[in-house]
């Protein structure tokens, strides 16, 4: 694939400056109203920062880490660091001391920007740890007032300098702009990782973009497109949308007011393009099914009379065939009476590319989504292949595939049954570790670490990852994470835990959603007082059974679960237990509840936890509790 | 020149002496706490100041006023705010609506021109909108913008009536108790919200608050009230040692306050 004559983000800015000029390019909602920014003037914010930059002695080569929510101010500073020569390196904005410090070392990072109080504290109580870090440099001043650690300075500071420097040397930023090439690393993404310490995955301008425009090649984006960029810009899917796609193709990207504000702004946006992990189509259609519990009985039944409507339509274009015409009309009907209603509610009504990627999506929300109009696809890919390799076509959906490699991209399954990819969009290496390197990029293929086969239409399948995929007893391989996330369908499981590798039978470590058992326990009058007394309740515990009980149903004997317990806290990124992406750490998880696993392998009815929780403050907690194990009963009826 | 001058106030109520000839004062720009166990006449002294009750005697002066000639609503417009221990918020208005009756003080259409709307009553509510947007954003509070008070949490609560404190655009905040219920996340977030209040709104704060760790840790002045006398005045470290403080704390009677400072 050719690249364009713009072959750096910084060229495509100053293009699509002059091209577009006045058009939107970014809106960030503040004080309660959307405030814009065309591209004109998003180049001249970016122009001004860079130069601000240069001013305080930032040279090509230089590492920018960036740190904080999604706002204008990241794009700015991440564009000013490439169009200067240098990288960006983003961080997850609920990342601990412990996480910035490592990174930002590892990075060797000049400059910091952070976004507001809370992040520079982070990056200033680690500064005698950062030696390399020049200046720490806020974008929000509230707090911050009596400060007075000489590395730090504002972000308006900063640019304010730059436009003096831009003054007294027209065109300088333009002619560092010309310098850059294609090939000159653009990003470090430092991946979240399931096991051990983050890897960071360069990525060049080339890699980004190529994979940007060829998967806009299959996956069409417009100029007059809206997006809204809410999931952390430190993740390659969002740098994907929001920087490489967006300056190749020169939609509007909107930031949300607050990230508790993002589905809400979602709405008022109503985007054409949305690409988002499972977790947020997972909430969304739990959302519409606690909210239509709540809702009044015609508004009930109508959802339990129409949703079936979408459901059979959806499974009639999985499968490809011929709608008849009666079941035209009764979904013109559904449509009329429900979908419309329930996609503006989501903020969905116009999103014509949908997409979902980073994990597997439950078959039962990609039904739910296409049943009501929404045409969702599932993506695959890594960070080390700039985010993509396969989606979904057009009206070539199958829900347990994760579609076709996009334009430029082979993908095959070695003899171990590893998913292998090649593409000009696979990144040169990690950054300062050549061995992880030559590890992933043996014999010129990507590695990924997921098992998976190539279906007869040629459609990739993935099963898990490579290292925790079950044998069934009859030899078939089986995939816990599809069993979690069909048993994360029901509204009532925040997350569950597989686990069955090299046992006798499958059983589940689950967490309780908080919010809907408490309030399926309200409704019956069961009082409670936090998460692990609502999570040992006989009655929540009944409830869940029926719900693993429906998930069993559909699963091959051998792969039902035949014990559960609901653990007595949620898994938490803090705890280690979760990547910052939400991703579960098996590894971690096995070795912390060790004990309750061994009791769900044993004999015992029950488990005695004597633990300390401790909390983001600092505070610990002891928590003395009883486990009870619940069994099931499996065999087929 | 201190910013409000209590001098001398006495307070009764048939027979029982809620303030006994109490005075202090609190400079501006600082943070200063009251404390005092439980019906020590803490919450009489706001009620002094904000105009819910009249004291017997004495005098309370703030940027020169004499405020006991004053009105309750003609103080707000001098610049004076509060909070209420349990909350005083309209329950059934959008957290909005709430905010935008706190700026009413400083509204100047009356019926017929706010009522036209159009022209002058546009500008001024648009004018008045930003004002409040700007707290929300302050407080951090755009995600309950439009959600109705009286089903938000106990802690966010809190959080709006001190937003509608502050959209009277107060030189003076009184906050009753606001940290009172609340985890120790959300008495972080108010802590940081006051400090922010003080240092970058440039309001001066005269609080009461029971958790001694906030008080200790964000006030520069701290009185102490016991059976609506006056034991002691000063920076926290010296109320902190004090003797006296610590025996009305634990409870004991036998000590004066003059056998105390001696």
């Amino acid at each position: 694939m050719d690249l364009p004559e713009q072959d750096t983000f910084p060229k495509l800015l100053v293009r699509n400056a002059e091209a577009l000029g006045d058009k939107v390019a970014l809106r960030e909602k503040e004080f309660g109203i959307w405030q814009s920014f065309t591209w004109r003037q998003y180049c001249d914010r970016v122009r001004d920062f860079a130069l601000g930059l240069v001013n305080l002695g930032m040279r090509p080569g230089d590492k920018i880490a960036i740190i904080g929510d999604n706002r204008p101010e990241w794009v700015f500073a991440e564009l000013a660091a490439q169009s200067n020569g240098g990288a960006a390196i983003g961080l997850y904005q609920d990342s601990n001391l412990n996480e910035v410090a490592y990174v930002i070392d590892h990075c060797d990072a000049a400059f910091v920007v952070a976004e507001d109080q809370e992040q520079v504290d982070k990056v200033l109580d680690m500064i005698p740890k950062l030696p390399k870090v020049k200046h720490v440099i806020y974008t929000d001043p509230r707090g911050l007032r009596n400060y007075r650690h000489p590395a730090l300075l504002s972000f308006e500071q900063v640019s304010a300098q730059g436009r003096a420097f831009d003054e007294a040397n027209p065109d300088y930023w333009l002619q560092g702009v010309r310098r850059g090439r294609g090939e000159d690393l653009a990003l470090i993404c430092y991946t979240s990782g399931t096991t051990g310490f983050p890897k960071g995955a360069m990525l060049s301008f080339q890699n980004l973009l190529t994979m940007a425009l060829s998967l806009n090649q299959v996956d069409r984006k417009l100029e007059k497109d809206e997006f809204v960029s809410f999931l952390p810009l430190a993740w390659i899917g969002e740098q994907m949308m929001s920087l490489a796609t967006a300056l190749a193709i020169g939609f509007t990207v909107n930031f949300p007011e607050e990230p508790e504000t993002a589905m809400e702004n979602i709405r008022e946006i109503g985007p054409h393009v949305m690409f988002a992990p499972p977790r947020i189509w997972e909430n969304l259609a739990s959302s519409v099914q606690v909210k239509v519990m709540d809702a009044t009985p015609l508004k009930r039944l109508l959802y339990r009379t129409l949703m079936p409507v979408g459901y059979k339509l959806a499974d009639l274009n999985f499968k490809k065939e011929s709608v008849p015409l009666q079941w035209r009309v009764a979904y013109w009907l559904a449509r009329a009476g429900l979908f419309r209603a329930l996609k503006d509610r989501l903020g969905l009504s116009r999103v014509r590319s949908g997409s979902t990627g980073g994990a597997a999506l439950g078959p039962d929300v990609f039904r739910f989504f296409h049943g009501i109009g929404v045409p969702l696809k599932q993506i695959y890919g890594q960070t080390e292949i700039s985010g993509i390799s396969c989606i979904h076509r057009d009206g070539d959906i199958r829900f347990h595939t994760v579609g076709l490699p996009i334009p430029g991209t082979e993908v095959k399954v070695s003899e171990t049954g590893e998913i292998l990819s090649r593409s000009p969009s696979v990144f040169s290496g990690y950054y300062k570790n050549d061995e992880a390197t030559a590890e992933t990029l043996r014999g010129g293929w990507l590695h990924s670490g997921d098992a998976g086969h190539l279906s007869e239409e040629g459609h990739l399948v993935v099963i898990d990852r490579l290292k925790d995929v079950l044998r069934l007893s009859d030899g078939t391989q089986f995939s816990p994470q599809f069993i979690e996330n069909r048993l994360k369908f029901s509204p009532y499981i925040k997350e569950a835990v597989v686990i069955g590798k090299d046992r006798p039978f499958l059983s589940a470590l689950i967490c309780i959603d908080m919010a809907i058992a408490g309030k399926w326990a309200e409704k019956r009058k069961i009082s409670y007082t936090t998460y692990t007394d609502l999570s040992s309740k006989p009655e929540v515990y009944e409830l869940l059974a029926k719900e693993v009980d429906v998930v069993n149903e559909t699963l091959p004997v051998a792969a039902r679960v035949r014990k559960f317990v609901l653990l007595y806290k949620e898994l938490d990124a803090d705890d280690e237990e979760l990547t910052r992406t939400r991703k579960v750490r098996r590894r971690f998880v096995e070795e912390r509840y060790a004990s309750i696993i061994s009791a769900l392998y044993g004999d015992e009815p029950e488990v005695k936890i004597d633990t300390t929780i401790r909390f983001q403050d600092g505070r610990t907690s002891r928590i003395n509790a009883t486990l009870r194990v619940r069994s099931l009963n499996v065999e087929a009826r | 020149m201190a910013q409000l001058v209590v001098n001398d106030v006495l307070l009764q109520f048939g027979g029982v002496t809620a303030l006994d000839r109490v005075s202090f004062q609190v400079e501006p720009g600082k943070i200063h706490a009251i404390i005092g166990p439980n019906g020590a006449g803490k919450t009489s002294m706001l009620n002094c100041i904000s105009g819910v009750v009249r004291p017997q005697r004495g005098s309370i002066i703030f940027d020169r006023w004499e405020l006991n000639k004053l009105s309750a609503h003609a103080r707000t417009r001098l610049g004076l705010a509060r909070t209420f221990q349990n909350i005083a918020l309209f329950k059934g208005m959008t957290v909005l609506d709430n905010l935008l009756i706190g700026r009413h003080c400083h509204q100047r259409s009356g019926i017929l021109r706010g009522g036209l709307y159009w022209g002058w009553g546009q500008r001024e509510e648009i004018a008045q909108r930003k004002i409040v947007e700007d707290i929300i954003d302050f407080l951090e509070i755009q995600s309950i913008r439009k959600k109705v008070v009286g089903t938000l949490a106990y802690g966010l609560q809190k959080r709006v009536e001190l937003a509608r404190a502050l959209a009277l655009e107060p030189k003076l905040l009184l906050l009753d108790e606001p940290m009172a219920g609340m985890n120790a996340e959300e008495k972080e977030d108010m802590a940081r919200f006051i400090l922010d209040i003080n240092q970058d709104r440039n309001v001066t704060i005269l609080m009461i608050e029971h958790d001694m760790g906030v008080v200790m840790d964000l006030s520069h002045r701290i009185c102490v009230l016991n059976f609506g006398e006056l034991i002691a005045d000063g920076v926290p470290d010296e109320v902190q040692r004090n003797s006296f403080v610590q025996m009305a704390y634990l409870g004991q009677d036998t000590a004066s306050p003059e056998t105390a400072r001696a």
